[in-house]
């Protein structure tokens, strides 16, 4: 028979291999709209809930059902959790890409697939374990109607006995997955005993891979960067939200919803403490923020690229008309249809200098989900202290995926509202001037509308008015406050989160990288010292505009290579405006633009490369 | 002291909180003079002296235009936002959320509303968010020198001659199938509708809804425009003698039940009406549109109070936002305590 021959082949081909353990990529291909997102998440919770580090990257598609979509869990016992490019296991069970899905395995790789693709005979280098899924869900599923839903389970079990998961954390990720519903639990737990069952009484392990016990994620939660966003916005004390849905960006707000019905509503009155609105389009969305920031509110959005691109008029005026707002930008693949459910750092250059006319703004810049809630906290104080819009940069990859990590800090600083006057203040210095550099930081003092004193209002408008905020076309008006927007700007240059620098001994090679392009490059430190010899220092940006502390960081090394997941070196390019021509020589680019999340091979290979190594 | 020596001035008008009249006025208007907006800002600047308003609550919001320029000639002492073309509506509904004590007054024109604006007008109308928005409305870009906007009646002509071929978007008839509460027209040189209809929208709790034609007297003011003063005042069809009695003032007059409906407003104040059209009925909404529908095809410019609706609840209420201010909530109610955070973290481990 031929599947005993190519049974033998194997068993030959792995024989001597040693067992690798804690160190593997599981690669899930499945059709979208089949329910597999359940068993993924189980099986990243199950491997989370052994201790092992874990990520998971789901890769899917701009429709609800019918298209591919791949789930990647890497287990690393190195705590590496970037995306890799190849994986150690494939569950092939869609028939549209199982073929290339096979022939893309590196040599050695082992594939669980639905029987009736027919795989074993694509590749005599691959370990293959077949599973008749329809006939194994029939029995354990006697609702037809749900088996599609269930029968994916079936693969977490087989993986569970291939890979030596603990069952019993199978069935506790499913608890934590459905909650209450305990017969939803004890359903998809039975469909995945039945794989388990299968794969114990059919096949005998011919690949190295093994998941064991370790103790290193005791203590930690898994999140995704949306939810994380929406934490720090609800513990900023966010009190009018208003957003337009948009991929990756609305479970910011969904999420948000459900945190703030039930944490933020007055136990004695049964109100809300907040507004949330779904606006028409981003247009009145970005319009709500800052009518609501102008009166006083700590006020958000969430989108992402096409709605910052509508967005841009009104944030041109929030910069002149010094207006605080939190957007917080999932950013994404350019325009339109196609890949926009694919990652990107796609809006960094065009936020920076977002609208028309002279504009700058201030971006935090998260590379994890504890900063997603850190940061977001931040943009809400930075966004009031300097009276002005403020992004929060993350994207696809961090938001809409599942990241472990230590639980979020409570906020230790009290909500900073910035400069507000209140009316004594303003009967007590007979007047104030909304745009006057009185402390010479550039930043105004502002008071809100209702403040009881007819000193106290004003009339805002967007580029022509002077110190008063009265309506001028002086170009002397016009020159001092655009300088003192200017001086505004640098004032927040020592004030945005620092970025975090890792020294190296030799000073030539300086790697800059920021967002999630973070965890390919701790990765990359490693092999650039393993593999080429190469030290490198490192410079993670957590905001624009730039501290000192980059500058210095350039100036220390005689190579700067900036990371970047676009295709124009859009950060690189920031830093070409920011820095002198003996510096800017320095900078070289590393680009990842494909949708996919970054990985630590590319970046190695691209950096060994212009260094000459390869 | 300086001040007892200052003799007794002949005693000056104030209102209920003892504010005068000048208190309320704004900066010198730079629009053109004639021009219908400027007596539109008279109008606010009286409707909110007699009804009493605090001009510290007073939002001005406008978008852009010769028309939202106007919010800096009238109420000095309120806040205010010029803000973009057609984005007054999003502005306003922000800074309604961010505090619901605010009498938020929206200035916008025929361009800023029915043309770049529609989309966000629209949907401000479905909400019913206690505001006024007011349109003056003169059926051309003034501040761009005279071009067609949305509102402009089919036929009607440009200074150049130039024909407008495009039917007109009806403001009011709009507002009134949206879902807005308060819905009139007005014409800026009928001083005493006008002020009975600024105040009565001062006094609803929901979207006020005021189209008054304002002609431009630079570029729209000519033989073949619709909205000149000659054509308005020739056509204007009132449909009811409008007063309005405020709720700190006793309903003094004595009117005939059966040509005169009187209209309780969330506040207490009263809107008088006097019907001069027959079948008139501002309650009956399917009315309200049937007659705009009508008076359009005979080509007349029917005024008065369209429709209003003083039950709906509006979007504060349905929103269920606190009674306080959110702009100005403590700490203490808008920082969950660490007990919450600790909790959320228990749950995702």
């Amino acid at each position: 028979m031929a599947t005993t021959h190519v049974e033998l082949k194997e068993s030959e081909l792995f024989a001597e291999q040693k067992r690798i353990i804690n160190d593997l990529s599981i690669q899930v291909a499945t059709v979208n709209g089949s329910g597999s997102q359940t068993a993924n998440t189980v099986l990243l919770r199950a491997i989370f809930q052994m201790g092992i580090p874990v990520s998971g990257k789901n890769l899917f598609p701009s429709n609800i059902a019918g298209l591919p979509t791949w789930f990647t869990i890497r287990a690393s016992k190195d705590g590496y959790i970037a995306r890799r490019k190849d994986s150690e296991f494939l569950v092939a069970m869609n028939p549209e890409t199982a073929e290339e899905d096979v022939l893309t395995l590196k040599p050695g790789a082992a594939c669980v697939y639905d029987e009736r693709l027919n795989l074993r005979r694509l590749r005599d280098d691959v370990v293959f374990y077949p599973v008749p899924f329809d006939q194994l869900v029939a029995p354990v599923c006697p609702d037809a109607r749900l088996r599609k839903l269930v029968r994916n389970m079936i693969y977490d079990g087989v993986l569970a006995q291939l890979l030596g998961i603990d069952m019993e954390e199978v069935q506790i990720g499913l608890r934590k997955q459905f909650k209450k519903k305990a017969k939803a639990v004890d359903l998809n737990f039975n469909a995945a005993l039945a794989g388990y069952d299968y794969a114990t009484k059919n096949f005998q392990k011919q690949d190295p891979y093994y998941l064991e016990r370790m103790d290193a994620t005791r203590g930690k939660i898994i999140i995704d960067g949306n939810s994380a966003c929406a934490l720090g916005a609800m513990f900023a004390g966010v009190t009018v939200v208003t957003w337009y849905p948009i991929t990756p960006s609305s479970s910011v707000c969904e999420t948000l919803i459900e945190y703030m019905k039930r944490y933020r509503v007055d136990k004695e009155t049964g109100k809300a403490t907040f507004a949330i609105v779904q606006a028409e389009d981003e247009l009145a969305a970005v319009g709500m923020v800052m009518g609501a920031g102008w009166a006083g509110a700590r006020a958000m959005t969430a989108t992402s690229g096409p709605g910052i691109s509508l967005m841009s008029e009104f944030t041109g005026f929030g910069y002149y008309a010094e207006i605080p707002a939190v957007i917080f930008d999932i950013q994404r693949v350019g325009p339109s249809t196609g890949l926009p459910t694919r990652t990107a750092q796609g809006d960094i250059l065009k936020n920076a200098v977002l609208s028309h006319g002279d504009t700058k703004h201030i971006m935090l810049i998260p590379c994890s989900v504890e900063e997603c809630f850190t940061l977001a906290i931040d943009a809400f104080d930075l966004a009031e202290e300097f009276q002005t819009p403020v992004f929060v940069m993350s994207d696809l990859d961090l938001g809409m995926n599942n990241w472990m990590a230590d639980p979020f800090p409570y906020p230790e600083k009290p909500i900073s509202r910035g400069k507000v006057l209140d009316a004594e203040d303003v009967r007590r210095l007979g007047g104030f001037h909304r745009y006057k550099d009185v402390d010479g930081d550039g930043i105004g003092y502002r008071t809100l509308p209702g403040t009881a004193e007819p000193l106290a209002g004003y009339f805002a408008r967007g580029s022509g008015h002077n110190e008063k905020a009265i309506y001028s076309e002086r170009p002397n008006d016009y020159v001092g406050n655009m300088d003192r927007l200017s001086r505004k700007f640098e004032t927040a240059r020592t004030k945005v989160p620092k970025p975090l620098i890792q020294e190296n001994s030799k000073g030539e090679v300086g790697i800059i990288a920021y967002g999630t392009s973070h965890w390919a490059v701790v990765e990359t430190l490693d092999q650039l010292k393993r593999e080429h010899d190469i030290e490198a220092g490192y410079c993670r940006l957590r905001a624009y505009p730039f501290s000192m502390e980059v500058h210095d960081f350039i100036r220390r090394h005689t190579r700067v290579y900036v990371i970047d997941q676009n295709r124009d070196a859009q950060m690189l390019s920031l830093f070409r405006l920011d820095l002198e021509p003996e510096q800017i020589k320095k900078l070289r680019s590393v680009r990842h633009y494909d949708g996919l999340p970054i990985d630590a091979r590319s970046v190695t290979e691209e950096i060994a490369t212009q260094e000459g190594k390869n | 002291m300086a001040t007892a020596t200052v003799p007794p001035a002949s005693p000056v008008k104030v209102n209920r909180l003892g504010l005068e009249m000048a208190n309320y006025k704004g900066n010198k208007s730079t629009l053109c003079a004639g021009c219908g907006h400027n007596a539109i800002s008279e109008r606010i600047i009286e409707a909110c002296y007699e009804m009493g308003v605090e001009p510290h609550r007073v939002a001005k919001l406008s978008g852009i235009g010769c028309s939202s320029k106007s919010p800096a000639y009238f109420l000095r002492t309120a806040y205010g936002v010029n803000s973009l073309h057609g984005r007054m509506p999003s502005i306003a509904t922000g800074a309604m959320l961010a505090n619901r004590n605010l009498i938020a007054l929206g200035v916008s024109g025929n361009g800023d509303t029915a043309s770049i604006g529609v989309g966000q007008f629209v949907h401000l109308m479905r909400r019913n968010m206690p505001l006024i928005y007011i349109i003056e409305d003169n059926g051309v870009y003034g501040l761009t020198k005279g071009q067609f906007s949305a509102t402009a009646d089919i036929g009607s002509k440009l200074k150049t001659g130039v024909l407008n071929d495009l039917p007109p978007i009806d403001t009011c008839a709009l507002a009134i199938q949206l879902g807005a509460t308060y819905v009139a027209r007005s014409f800026s040189g009928d001083k005493r509708q006008l002020l009975a209809l600024l105040k009565g929208a001062l006094a609803h709790n929901g979207t006020s809804m005021l189209d008054v034609i304002s002609p431009c007297v630079t570029f729209n003011d000519h033989e073949g425009s619709t909205k000149s003063y000659s054509y308005v005042k020739d056509h204007d069809e009132p449909l009811a003698d409008v007063s309005f009695v405020p709720y700190f003032e006793d309903i003094s007059v004595d009117y005939d039940p059966g040509s005169t409906m009187d209209i309780t407003m969330h506040d207490g104040s009263h809107i008088l009406l006097r019907k001069l059209e027959e079948s008139y009925d501002p309650t009956n909404k399917i009315e309200a549109l049937r007659l705009l529908t009508e008076s359009h095809d005979k080509g007349e410019v029917i005024t008065g109070l369209f429709y209003v609706n003083t039950k709906q609840e509006n979007f504060l209420t349905l929103l269920n936002v606190v009674d306080e201010p959110l702009a100005t909530l403590p700490e203490s109610k808008v920082r969950p305590p660490k007990a919450v955070l600790d909790e959320v973290m228990q749950s995702l481990m």
